[in-house]
């Protein structure tokens, strides 16, 4: 297996080096028992063998409801968790289990702005102080960075005046805005947006929006935008993934996303979703799907998604299913793929991004091409790909 | 269908503080009849909440101030003894919040707390009451309505603690039910299943709704009739397709185009409404949108009336703008992708 197998096809520049790469990152929490011992009596599967890749100047948007560990996602790609196994490359050099000093490169250059803009920033520091920090910690000098912390300030439109104004004498809207700015003191590449612009009202959302829009294009910026619905992400995104109890369902082209759901779990969202248009709401189908997220404890056996799915069979309670990727570089992990045709069905390939456990079973019954990328010592949770389509008969 | 259950007349409530006198809520009215849903839009410090609450009795302190009525069935509720409150609420009007986990006793079970509210209105026995508890825990979908009655608020996931709310809130059938933001906390999936159910049992009792929001696709999917609010005062009111693809308002028309839309392409740059929402403690005077409007003029020094611009009088708004500049302007600031959308 060479690097490149492991990029997303959608995303790679062409010849260009990814910017940040993951590859069947884990990152599991310890369940403790309440007693005095403490003993780990299980994990919660926050993360669960998620593969991805972004390159520079793109935006990858991860959507999932509560639970669904995006969050847990984006503090491990910016290395404030450290991964249970996997790997993170960044620049193609290896973070995953790097220590503090030696992060000190890399967090110059990935920034985190945080969905809360009120917790976010010090209450007792004035709003100069809380832009100016990164930039001290990065060793400028006094006057440069007092005069940066102005430019900053103007450019994400706030008053430059105000640099001695305290947090709370902002409005939402204007937080975030000094969120923005921290992020940006030290010219960072990659910023990760955990929800935005969620604590906002709808006006100043669309600010919040196009502020971000305008700094990627004048800066170079890649983001990751994470989200908990379909339709923030969709002004943004190159490439979208929907995350579902810590794995990833779909992975797309951001436009194809909403044109053409593979997966059910995708499907479900965006039909969830109210369309501000009274008519057209009332006009269309709404598939509400059932039932809530199964605990992250014990995630279901197969398919995260079959306890809830209107497609499972028996199939999706015992395989897991591969990311299948469709022409124009979109993945889906669904045995019972929808809006693809049996043709695009069959070209379909196993996706070297699929999670380690996902078995060899391909929609429509085929067995993926293997594609070797099981690391030694890691077992698949299902059973050899000899055994899958047998599954269907219940034998197991 | 048209017999009015609520109505509210000139409702004003102001809040002393140590800046001055917040003006939450000012010069508000409308009404509410049998089997309808009412969006209150707007968005932070609108003063939605506010009116709502107040309809409730729960603004009520040493600091708050109120003028006008709101006559339920004709009792008001702005001037009835706490007394008198206490019979109407849970029986007459009931209302849903938006975060179940704090509006719930975290140390009894749910289904006793359905039953306290029973026996509080109703001389029945604790057995009797019980029983109607799990019947309404199981119309609002909690599976193993029985078990989970003995269950712990902690012991739900937010959406069934959502409907334990909603449960709790129906259990004396009241005439209004008022839903203030029952949904935000959800997520999208679970917030359908609640819409859902939401919708089946206003239809099926009959109750007039109340629905308090920030989410147009919500309102979209819901409202009969659509209230928006900005700084305290309605600015427009009407049927949800009056607002929805005819808005009057400059404010209205900026809000719904500055929505995201799943099911369209995305603007190259999405239109925002400039500025922020102004302070309650030094309003502006006259029109409250005047600092942030496009199209503000001299004369919205002045406050405009909430007045009908169109021959359907259901129609209300608070502008000097004329219904043909209105029909222009908004055109040009291409804020509207409904009705060019609908076209193409």
């Amino acid at each position: 297996m060479t690097e490149n197998d492991t990029i997303v096809a959608g995303v790679r520049a062409d010849g260009q080096q990814p910017l940040l790469q993951a590859e069947h990152v884990q990152l599991y929490f310890p369940v403790r028992s309440g007693d005095l011992v403490g003993r780990t009596v299980g994990h919660v599967h926050a993360v669960d063998d998620v593969s991805l890749s972004l390159a520079e100047g793109q935006t990858l948007g991860i959507v999932g409801e509560s639970g669904s560990g995006k969050s847990t996602l984006a503090r491990c790609l910016v290395r404030l968790l450290e991964p249970t196994s996997g790997t993170l490359r960044f620049h193609g050099g290896d973070i995953t289990h790097l220590g503090r000093r030696s992060l000190l490169p890399f967090r110059r250059e990935v920034q985190l702005v945080f969905q809360d803009p009120v917790s976010s920033l010090n209450p007792r520091k004035r709003v100069g102080q809380i832009v100016v920090a990164p930039m001290r910690l990065n060793g400028m000098n006094r006057g440069d960075a007092a005069s940066r912390v102005r430019e900053l300030l103007e450019r994400v439109g706030l008053n430059p005046e105000h640099v001695n104004r305290f947090p709370h004498e902002f409005s939402g809207g204007q937080r975030q805005r000094i969120g923005v700015a921290r992020a940006l003191a030290n010219n960072p590449r990659l910023i990760v947006l955990d929800e935005p612009v969620s604590a906002l009202d709808v006006s100043i959302q669309a600010q919040v929006i196009n502020l971000l829009d305008d700094l990627q294009d004048e800066f170079g910026l890649s983001y990751v935008f994470i989200a908990h619905d379909l339709s923030v992400v969709r002004h943004f995104s190159d490439q979208i993934a929907v995350m579902y109890l810590g794995k990833f369902m779909e992975v797309s082209p951001a436009a194809e996303l909403y044109s053409k759901p593979i997966h059910p779990y995708t499907e479900a969202l965006l039909s969830a979703i109210p369309i501000p248009d009274p008519r057209e709401n009332r006009a269309r189908e709404r598939r509400v799907v059932g039932g809530e997220p199964p605990n992250p404890i014990a995630p279901p056996p197969g398919c995260r998604f079959n306890t809830r799915c209107p497609r499972a069979t028996e199939i999706c309670k015992e395989v897991e299913p591969p990311l299948a990727e469709y022409a124009g570089g979109h993945l889906a992990a669904c045995h019972h793929p929808l809006n693809v045709s049996s043709t695009e069905i069959s070209a379909a390939r196993r996706s070297p991004l699929s999670p380690l456990s996902a078995g060899e079973l391909m929609p429509g019954g085929r067995e993926g091409a293997a594609t070797g990328t099981q690391l030694p010592g890691v077992s698949p949770v299902t059973a050899g790909p000899g055994d899958a389509p047998d599954a269907q008969d219940g034998t197991r | 269908m048209d017999e009015q259950l609520l109505e509210v007349q000139d409702l004003e409530v102001a809040f002393a503080t140590e800046d001055g006198l917040v003006h939450a809520v000012s010069g508000v009215s409308f009404t509410v009849s049998r089997g309808e849903v009412v969006a209150i839009v707007g968005e932070s410090g609108s003063g939605k909440s506010v009116t709502v609450m107040t309809l409730m009795g729960l603004t009520r302190s040493p600091n708050s101030r109120f003028a006008g009525t709101a006559r339920l069935r004709g009792e008001d509720l702005v001037s009835a003894s706490e007394e008198q409150l206490e019979d109407i609420r849970g029986k007459e009007i009931a209302m849903i919040f938006q975060d179940p986990i704090s509006s719930l006793s975290p140390v009894q079970r749910v289904g006793a707390q359905i039953v306290e509210q029973i026996r509080a209105h109703e001389n029945i026995s604790k057995a009797a009451a019980l029983d109607r508890a799990i019947e309404l825990m199981g119309r609002v979908g909690i599976p193993n309505a029985r078990e989970r009655a003995r269950a712990y608020p902690h012991e739900f996931s937010g959406g069934m603690r959502q409907r334990v709310m909603i449960a709790m809130a129906l259990s004396l059938s009241p005439s209004v039910l008022i839903a203030d933001e029952p949904t935000t906390a959800l997520d999208v999936t679970i917030q359908a299943q609640i819409l859902d159910e939401i919708r089946q049992l206003s239809a099926e009792s009959d109750a007039g709704v109340i629905f308090v929001t920030h989410d147009l696709g919500v309102v979209a999917d819901i409202a009969d009739r659509v209230l928006v609010m900005y700084a305290g005062r309605l600015v427009e009111q009407g049927t949800v397709d009056e607002i929805f693809y005819d808005p009057q308002h400059p404010y209205t028309w900026g809000l719904l185009g500055s929505v995201t839309r799943v099911d369209r392409d995305p603007p190259r740059r999405l239109p925002a409404i400039p500025g922020q929402p102004p302070s309650l403690v030094r309003a502006p005077a006259g029109c409250p949108f005047q600092p942030r409007c496009p199209h503000a003029f001299d004369r919205c020094r002045e406050l405009p009336p909430l007045a009908p611009q169109l021959p359907d009088a259901g129609h209300l708004d608070r502008c000097w703008l004329k219904p043909s500049e209105k029909r222009a302007l908004r055109e040009t600031d291409g804020r509207i992708g409904l009705t060019e959308g609908a076209a193409s």
